[in-house]
């Protein structure tokens, strides 16, 4: 069987890396020969000139910043927000029978639908954008929460009520520690939510950050500044995913199964 | 009578909410720009049903759903074909793993600008985004599919002698198909999202810019219309798809119910 036998891991990293480099040689080739025109293509050396240079002078680095203050900002509130819900909604399968269905409903509807509802109530500033994000990016953080406390099993049930634990020694002690797992997965989503809204934020609200600077690249027809503006974008996804899957790792250690 | 109260019971928490609505948009909250009575945007949603122009309701949701399954059939047939291929090449895959890895992360509105730029605005620019939206979820999903196809089929078909192609078409995708479905629900959800996005932000056709545009032109009530529309439309379409890849589990002999890999 072929597909049972692993390449070397150096061989396999060293190719991986090939095929990088092959897609940079394809990209530089494009460009410079012009099979795509330099106005939507720009060449790499040029993306990678406007990036170091924006980083340097730093009115890039400025935006990029804007842009994760901004994602951690409201995915931190998305975070807070979804598990105090989620734990008032998921604690009582009374709550949870009344009131889940309506979220089940909400959730498919996309955050930045709910963009102009915020805008028209508190005006096109910074707090409006952060509100969206952490509206938007709230979703899988509650009904992880939700769906944790309602999963515990039967017989945990059954021993919180011979111990008499209060519901909040149960939420605390038992409910939350099982939805653990399905939180953090949770937050993680919620993160990669969390990018992707605050960047339409500031796209429609005009709010400094990424997003407004490659909109407005683009519309200049700046193009390397506008590749430079969507490869910071890229990094940041990749850092913030990375640490978090690095912290989920380290929190579950505890989990045997 | 019980069953009834229990079918009705959903409804009961939304019928609160939308009530403290009208009773707010009647009393302190008058003549707000921000807010309108339901009830006046069930009127201002019926107008827009009615009219023929660029507001039609239809025209703008056809708009939408539209792009979002060209889209969304643009990055499965790409996704799925790769997947395909990195899945039953362990080699294949650990060449890809960093380039995918690369790209992946790049957040799919981050390329609004950029399809812009290329396609003007209209139907390609949207298309392009939902495509490079789904795409990566229906590769890795379909990359772990096939690594999850019974290895047994694998030898069977060697052991046939079947040539790369026909084992392919004939054992894997077959084998894939379920799976794939539930992929393809994902997807649904997502196209749908990045659509609606595309348009709120910046593509002047579809529900999105209707939604956009009757909050700038301070219509509370067409607003509140259109959002709940676009949430009565991807309600809809999300039940529709997981119906469907139940349905399609069921006839797979899938007892699981096509759970996620």
């Amino acid at each position: 069987m072929t597909r049972h036998r692993m390449p070397r891991p150096g061989r396999a990293m060293a190719e991986s890396l090939l095929v990088l480099a092959g897609l940079l040689a394809l990209w530089w080739l494009a460009s410079h020969q012009r099979w795509v025109s330099q106005v939507f293509l720009p060449t790499p050396e040029a993306t990678t000139h406007s990036l170091l240079e924006g980083l340097r002078d730093g009115e890039l680095a400025g935006f990029a910043l804007d842009t994760v203050v901004r994602m951690l900002l409201g995915w931190l509130l998305a975070s807070l927000a979804g598990v105090a819900l989620g734990v008032l909604v998921g604690a009582s399968a009374t709550a949870r029978a009344w009131i889940a269905p309506t979220l089940e409903f909400v959730r498919p509807l996309p955050a930045s639908a709910v963009m102009p509802l915020a805008i028209s109530l508190f005006g096109l500033s910074a707090g409006m954008v952060l509100f969206v994000v952490a509206f938007g990016a709230m979703w899988p953080v509650l009904l992880a929460t939700v769906y944790g406390l309602a999963s515990v099993h039967v017989r945990l049930r059954e021993v919180a009520q011979a111990l008499q634990l209060s519901r909040l020694a149960f939420v605390l002690k038992i409910g939350l520690p099982n939805a653990l797992p399905d939180i953090l997965a949770g937050m993680r989503l919620s993160m990669t939510v969390s990018l992707i809204v605050a960047v339409v934020g500031e796209m429609i609200a005009s709010q400094s950050g990424l997003g407004q600077a490659i909109l407005l690249a683009a519309r200049s027809f700046r193009a390397s500044e506008l590749f430079a503006g969507i490869a910071l974008l890229g990094a940041i996804g990749f850092a913030s995913n990375a640490l978090l899957a690095l912290v989920e790792k380290k929190l579950l250690k505890w989990q045997t199964t | 009578m019980h069953a009834i109260a229990a079918r009705l019971r959903p409804l009961v928490f939304p019928a609160l909410v939308l009530g403290s609505l009208e009773w707010y948009t009647r009393t302190t909250g008058q003549g707000s720009d921000a807010l309108a009575p339901p009830s006046q945007a069930v009127l201002a949603f019926g107008r827009a049903l009615l009219s023929r122009g660029d507001d039609s309701v239809l025209q703008a949701t056809f708009f939408t759903l539209g792009s979002a399954g060209l889209g969304l059939l643009l990055g499965a047939l790409l996704g799925i074909s790769l997947g395909i291929l990195l899945g039953l090449s362990r080699r294949a895959a650990a060449m890809g793993f960093l380039s995918i890895e690369v790209l992946r992360p790049i957040p799919s509105v981050a390329l609004i600008p950029l399809a812009m730029l290329v396609f003007g605005f209209g139907y390609r620019m949207e298309i392009s985004v939902v495509a490079f939206a789904t795409f990566w979820p229906m590769l890795i999903l379909t990359q772990a599919a096939v690594q999850q196809v019974e290895p047994c089929l694998l030898e069977v078909s060697q052991a046939l002698g079947l040539s790369p192609w026909a084992r392919t078409t004939q054992i894997v995708l077959p084998a894939l198909v379920p799976r794939l479905f539930v992929a393809l629900r994902l997807g649904v959800a997502i196209a749908l999202v990045v659509a609606v996005t595309v348009e709120i932000a910046a593509n002047p056709s579809g529900m999105g810019y209707a939604l956009m545009i009757s909050q700038q032109s301070l219509a509370p009530d067409l607003m509140l219309a259109w959002l709940f529309w676009i949430g009565v439309v991807g309600y809809a379409i999300n039940v529709a798809a997981l119906q469907l890849q139940r349905g399609v589990a069921r006839r797979m002999g899938d007892l699981t119910g096509g759970r996620p890999p």
